[in-house]
């Protein structure tokens, strides 16, 4: 992944909001990053930028030597189903469907026979500890469970990279070790992993780090 | 990842089941939506049904008078009926005897002409009395009305030529006579004369009632000649208590012509002979095929008026699904941005969300269809109401039904599928 002089300004009605002002750096392959910086710095919308959700106003973002700066919908679409994987703040399960169901959602996308990713479901389930919990809804498991059952889905398609969003935010402390330690696992396997975070000792699971304020990176730490 | 045909509708079908999945979630609300539809529905093919039965019975019932008759009837003139002095009242008018020869001899493409005389006449078969209507006439007129023949003969032209006291009764007044059918050969007694019965025909169906009137079911047919012999050409009636007298030759003259075409222009020829020689107008010129293609054209019309009706029927309950739909889309935005960050295209979200509104359509068609065939049954059933569901109605109905769920499930669809996932992935 390698992004150059990125640039992002929001219009809300007159004014006009930067909140990318030329952000550059380059994440090897395998890597584990940790974005850093308080509200409003930018790192969120980073992070949209990095997972393809959004493009940016100006400059270039190389993924896997591809330019996607520039690509419509619904290739902005299939390079998420297929590349990357997300992990959310809030979990972000589908409420009414099963903890294997969830897992396999991205799957469904994929065109993967029900069976063969039913399959799939339980292996990743098991990966997370949530092997027992496959017929569970989201409401009937606990916060740490949840984000598991969230990171089984990040992994089902076998992204190269995993893009997470305060992963710990709404987790007690014990919880997010834990769902930190399933990062490291994840990262020593070879994923990619970038990370957004506020705090520094969740920040620390990570090898490098990016530390962003005003729209700027200020700081990186190799 | 474009896949063969199979492969599609396997995934059709699933995504078909994940649509009903989600609207059983919401069960009562599902339901509340599609019934809508399924009124919508059932009573588009309710009313169809009802609609083409009866007027199938009108244009059946014209049928019956034949589309290539025109139909003479005597009418007393307007100031016949307010005036005279009195008790005796006297008036003399209807067709006369010679309005047959002339119509027979001037009108061009006649094929057939029928005169026809009816009297009130208490009858007598074997001790039973009952009120009857004596209609003179000849053998022709069983042809041109289309009453078929149930046992023995109808009258024939020696009846006509040597006064023969025969008569034929129609299978209603026979059974209401005799309480048989057998009424052959019996002896009937009318107003002082013997009849030999000779022929029974079957009796109208349908009530009896519209305008053929020599046609009610206590109807008994002697030959016109042998009517005029023995019962004459004046009558006396009573009415509000004062006698009324009155000479008509002739009621009804039929006259059947050669073709469809010649109906029309024949029956205006007829009206100017008849000019002539009534300049009271007491005669009333009547087109059987005109009042067919009157029944026809008010079946269009009907037809046209339940459309809308069915049109507005279902646009309500297409408006159901939107607005169910619409408040869907927003309880599930975040469901909506989920997919989307995983990857989903939008054209995947818009078909997730319209396969929803499809099922329920389609389900709300399937049940409105069984409601619209049950309501028609159950009209026959208990209001004897002829009806005819046609397939083409049940087509109609669904196909409409189902098309309002696509019409108003794409917009909430597509509005599903524009959402910014980011913004989707934050709604609460």
């Amino acid at each position: 992944m390698e992004f150059k002089d990125l640039t992002k300004v929001y219009e809300m009605g007159e004014e006009r909001v930067h909140a990318l002002r030329g952000v550059s750096a380059r994440i090897e392959r395998g890597s584990f990053w940790a974005i850093m910086g308080s509200s409003g710095s930018g790192k969120s919308t980073l992070l949209s930028i990095l997972g393809c959700l959004d493009r940016p106003t100006s400059g270039t973002y190389l993924l896997g030597g591809e330019d996607v700066s520039a690509l419509d919908d619904d290739a902005l679409s299939d390079i998420r189903l297929r590349h990357l994987g997300f992990v959310f703040q809030s979990f972000n399960l589908v409420p009414q469907l099963t903890v294997a169901e969830n897992i396999a959602l991205p799957l469904y996308y994929q065109g993967v026979p029900e069976r063969e990713s039913a399959r799939r479901a339980e292996e990743f389930a098991n990966v997370v500890g949530l092997g027992k919990r496959l017929g569970h809804k989201p409401s009937q498991l606990s916060g740490g469970q949840q984000q598991r059952a969230a990171v089984a889905r990040a992994l089902a398609t076998d992204p190269t990279v995993i893009l997470a969003d305060e992963p710990t935010g709404n987790l007690d402390t014990a919880t997010s070790v834990e769902i930190m330690e399933l990062f490291a696992s994840l990262h020593r396997r070879g994923k990619t992993i970038v990370m957004v975070t506020h705090e520094p000792d969740i920040a620390a699971w990570a090898q490098h780090r990016l530390v962003m304020r005003d729209g700027l990176v200020t700081e990186v730490r190799q | 990842m474009r896949s063969p045909w199979s492969v599609r509708s396997v995934r059709v079908a699933r995504d078909v089941r994940l649509g009903v999945k989600n609207l059983l979630l919401h069960k009562l609300r599902s339901f509340l939506t599609m019934l809508g539809l399924v009124f919508g529905v059932g009573s588009v093919i309710a009313m169809l049904a009802i609609g083409e039965g009866a007027s199938e019975e009108a244009i059946a019932q014209i049928r019956r008078l034949g589309s290539r008759n025109v139909l003479l009837r005597a009418v007393k003139p307007v100031e016949d009926q307010g005036g005279g002095s009195g008790n005796a009242r006297f008036s003399v008018y209807g067709l006369l005897y010679a309005d047959v020869r002339r119509i027979e001899e001037t009108i061009p493409g006649v094929a057939r002409v029928v005169p026809v005389k009816q009297l009130e006449q208490s009858g007598r078969l074997r001790g039973r009395e009952m009120e009857l209507r004596i209609v003179g006439t000849t053998g022709d007129w069983f042809d041109l009305v289309r009453r078929p023949l149930a046992a023995g003969r109808v009258l024939t032209a020696r009846d006509m030529a040597e006064r023969t006291h025969v008569a034929v009764l129609t299978e209603w007044g026979a059974r209401r006579l005799l309480a048989t059918e057998h009424a052959l050969g019996e002896t009937l007694t009318l107003g002082g004369n013997s009849y030999e019965v000779v022929g029974i025909v079957r009796s109208e169906e349908g009530d009896g009632s519209g305008m053929q009137s020599p046609d009610a079911k206590t109807d008994v047919y002697i030959p016109l000649s042998t009517a005029r012999e023995r019962h004459g050409d004046f009558f006396s009636k009573r009415s509000q208590g004062s006698r009324v007298r009155e000479q008509v030759e002739l009621h009804q003259i039929l006259v059947e012509m050669e073709d469809d075409s010649l109906v029309e222009p024949g029956a205006r020829a007829i009206e100017r002979v008849l000019e002539t020689f009534h300049p009271k107008k007491d005669y009333d010129v009547g087109v059987p095929l005109a009042l067919l293609r009157q029944a026809q054209a008010t079946r269009r019309t009907f037809s046209i008026v339940l459309g809308a009706i069915a049109g507005i029927s279902l646009l309500v309950g297409g408006i159901g699904i939107m607005n169910i739909m619409l408040a869907t889309v927003t309880e599930r935005t975040r469901e909506i941005g989920i997919r989307r960050a995983i990857g989903a295209r939008r054209s995947q979200i818009v078909s997730q969300f319209l396969v929803e509104a499809l099922v329920l359509s389609a389900v709300g068609g399937v049940i409105g269809i069984a409601l619209g065939v049950a309501i028609p049954r159950l009209v026959t059933l208990w209001a004897g109401m002829p009806t005819i569901v046609t397939a083409w109605s049940l087509a109609l109905a669904f196909g409409v039904s189902v098309g309002t769920g696509v019409a108003f499930g794409i917009y909430p669809a597509v509005r599903a599928s524009r959402l910014d996932p980011i913004i989707a992935l934050r709604h609460e």
